[in-house]
């Protein structure tokens, strides 16, 4: 039990090279590269079907690669012996026989990797799962109940990564908050993690690095801070007490303003309106920086690959 | 406990020297429990031993009623049809219930190789098929015994190795079929339904073919795995009957094995 130092040879736990899938002429993955270090959440972030699980898939060897590879801690996922005790994978929560316990389920995994049953209680105990729920068949749990044993499930073999690919559908919202704080305290521990999410909130709020992937592709990747000012445009909602004055002054600057709510949005940066308010003498009640920054730019460089096409509006 | 679990204070590096592979015995004893630890699996099991019982209390009480004279080996005969057709299936659903509810994903992310989890659950359900066959001489000895004691006739065993080793491999033959089959379809539906076609319907085909056309009748036993297996349901298997054996076994047993096996080893698992 050592902690993991940032910066040696291990610096990327996961490391996927050059993949690519195809099935027949359609490519699911398109030449994909991307790491993943040792004490950090990385998010992967894209539409439904945009390579996501086809990509954590072949991490496991579960569909082969056409190209190229992806290797944890330098071995392919084949080659790691007993791997369930160094890389714990929840690929569906509903890939479990239905007519077996919760229990029986962690049973069965314990027993594979080698481990004392006292294990099971424990994990059951992690993800909150009582004595009564763990002894109900799999076909009597709920998506989110289903989600904590396939949690518990990946958690077993105490590994050093983890491969979940969207462990909070089905959550509510104090599940999610619960699967946060539990990722967080793995990746602090000096784990690594990489989870999967077609929604944005879920991810950026937990991910140090993000991967945005789009039609195989990945269309941009890094923290969340890099990812918004590559972004470029920044907006800021605002509300004053004055909002008219406050709108007409920005607009003498030449810079874009509608309403939004109570109050405004400003097509600019917080302290550009907070300077124009201070001119004016215009008290402000709230200032902020628009939240969708992040989701537009997720929305933007997905567009071509959504099933529903992003309206002008739909920022608004 | 959450706090314990999480307040170890780092978690090791993918360091994989001090880890030994999954043992193969360990993976035998999972896939065991795998097959009892369902309800379906529990009563499939339950139910080979069960409907066995039950036909032979049926031989009995027909027996006995009709003052017949039978041995041992008619007992033996009788357990045939239970088992042959549920043996089959518990091979069938060892593979495809893995596939229908999607267990192999945790099941090969467990233990990447699958030639080693296939062979593993063969070795298991054979380990079964074993037992079930042991619980049926069992049982056939006690109607043995029943009868005599029922009827006041002499009680004949007239049992050989021979007799019981065709025994033996009749049902692991079964078993082995329903497993190949199993993993040709990766479906239970159209594993157990191809399976019976093969079993039922075919041998009546074969027969049919063989009486009208002159050349069928000479290849059909070299190519007909049911009726080269009719010997071993008699017990009494000659040298050109084992021969027919070996070479409709090929067909129907191989290369289904062969096939299967490859099919499992490449398939995507969804």
């Amino acid at each position: 039990m050592r902690r993991i130092p940032t910066c040696d040879r291990l610096s990327a736990m996961i490391k996927v090279e050059g993949l690519t899938k195809t099935y027949g002429g359609f490519t699911a993955v398109d030449d994909v590269d991307f790491v993943c270090q040792p004490g950090t959440v990385t998010g992967f972030l894209g539409p439904n079907g945009a390579g996501k699980t086809t990509t954590m898939r072949i991490m496991v060897g579960l569909t082969p690669a056409t190209r190229g590879q992806v290797t944890i801690g330098g071995l392919h996922y084949k080659d790691i012996p007993n791997p369930g005790r160094h890389v714990g994978v929840l690929l569906d929560a509903s890939a479990q026989h239905a007519g077996r316990t919760g229990r029986e389920v962690l049973t069965l995994g314990a027993r594979t990797m080698g481990l004392p049953d006292s294990r099971v209680d424990e994990m059951l105990a992690l993800v909150s799962l009582d004595e009564k729920e763990s002894r109900r068949r799999v076909r009597n749990y709920s998506l989110g109940m289903r989600q904590r044993l396939g949690i518990a499930h990946a958690l077993l073999g105490d590994p050093s990564v983890l491969i979940l690919d969207e462990p909070a559908n089905g959550l509510d919202p104090a599940g999610i908050r619960w699967m946060r704080g539990l990722l967080k305290g793995y990746a602090e521990r000096g784990g690594t993690v990489l989870l999967s999410s077609h929604l944005l909130h879920e991810v950026e709020i937990i991910a140090d690095e993000m991967i945005l992937i789009g039609r195989g592709k990945i269309v941009a990747q890094g923290d969340k801070k890099s990812l918004i000012a590559g972004a470029g445009t920044a907006a800021t909602f605002v509300t004053a007490l004055d909002n008219e004055g406050l709108a007409a002054g920005l607009k003498d600057k030449g810079i874009a303003v509608s309403a939004a709510g109570e109050g405004l949005r400003v097509e600019t940066e917080t302290v550009e309106v907070g300077r124009v308010a201070a001119d004016r003498g215009i008290v402000l009640i709230d200032l902020r920086p628009a939240e969708g920054g992040l989701e537009d730019l997720f929305l933007s460089l997905t567009a071509d690959t959504q099933r529903d096409a992003v309206t002008e509006g739909a920022q608004a | 406990m959450t706090s314990q679990t999480l307040g170890q204070p780092a978690l090791p590096a993918l360091d994989v020297s001090g880890t030994s592979a999954i043992p193969f015995s360990r993976l035998v004893r999972v896939e065991l429990r795998k097959m009892a630890d369902t309800r379906a699996g529990r009563w499939l099991l339950i139910s080979i031993a069960a409907v066995t019982a039950l036909v032979l209390v049926i031989q009995l009480w027909v027996v006995v009623a009709q003052d017949l004279v039978v041995n041992f080996t008619d007992f033996m005969i009788a357990m045939n049809t239970p088992m042959g057709i549920l043996l089959p299936v518990l091979g069938i659903m060892s593979i495809t219930s893995e596939w229908s509810q999607r267990t192999a994903m945790v099941s090969f992310s467990l233990e990447p190789s699958r030639m080693r989890l296939v062979a593993a659950k063969f070795v298991s359900t054979l380990l079964i098929a074993l037992a079930a066959v042991v619980v049926g001489l069992v049982l056939a000895v006690v109607a043995n015994l029943l009868y005599g004691a029922l009827t006041g006739n002499t009680v004949v065993w007239g049992l050989t190795a021979v007799r019981v080793l065709s025994y033996f491999l009749l049902h692991v033959f079964g078993m082995a079929t329903g497993f190949a089959f199993g993993m040709l379809f990766l479906n239970t539906a159209a594993g157990i339904v191809v399976y019976f076609v093969y079993s039922f319907v075919l041998p009546g085909l074969f027969q049919l073919g063989a009486s009208l056309l002159g050349w069928f009748a000479d290849l059909q036993p070299w190519i007909d795995f049911n009726a080269a297996q009719n010997p071993l349901v008699q017990g009494d298997a000659s040298g050109s009957d084992w021969a027919h054996l070996a070479v409709s076994g090929l067909l129907w047993l191989v290369l289904p094995l062969v096939v299967g096996t490859w099919r499992v080893l490449r398939a995507e698992v969804k």
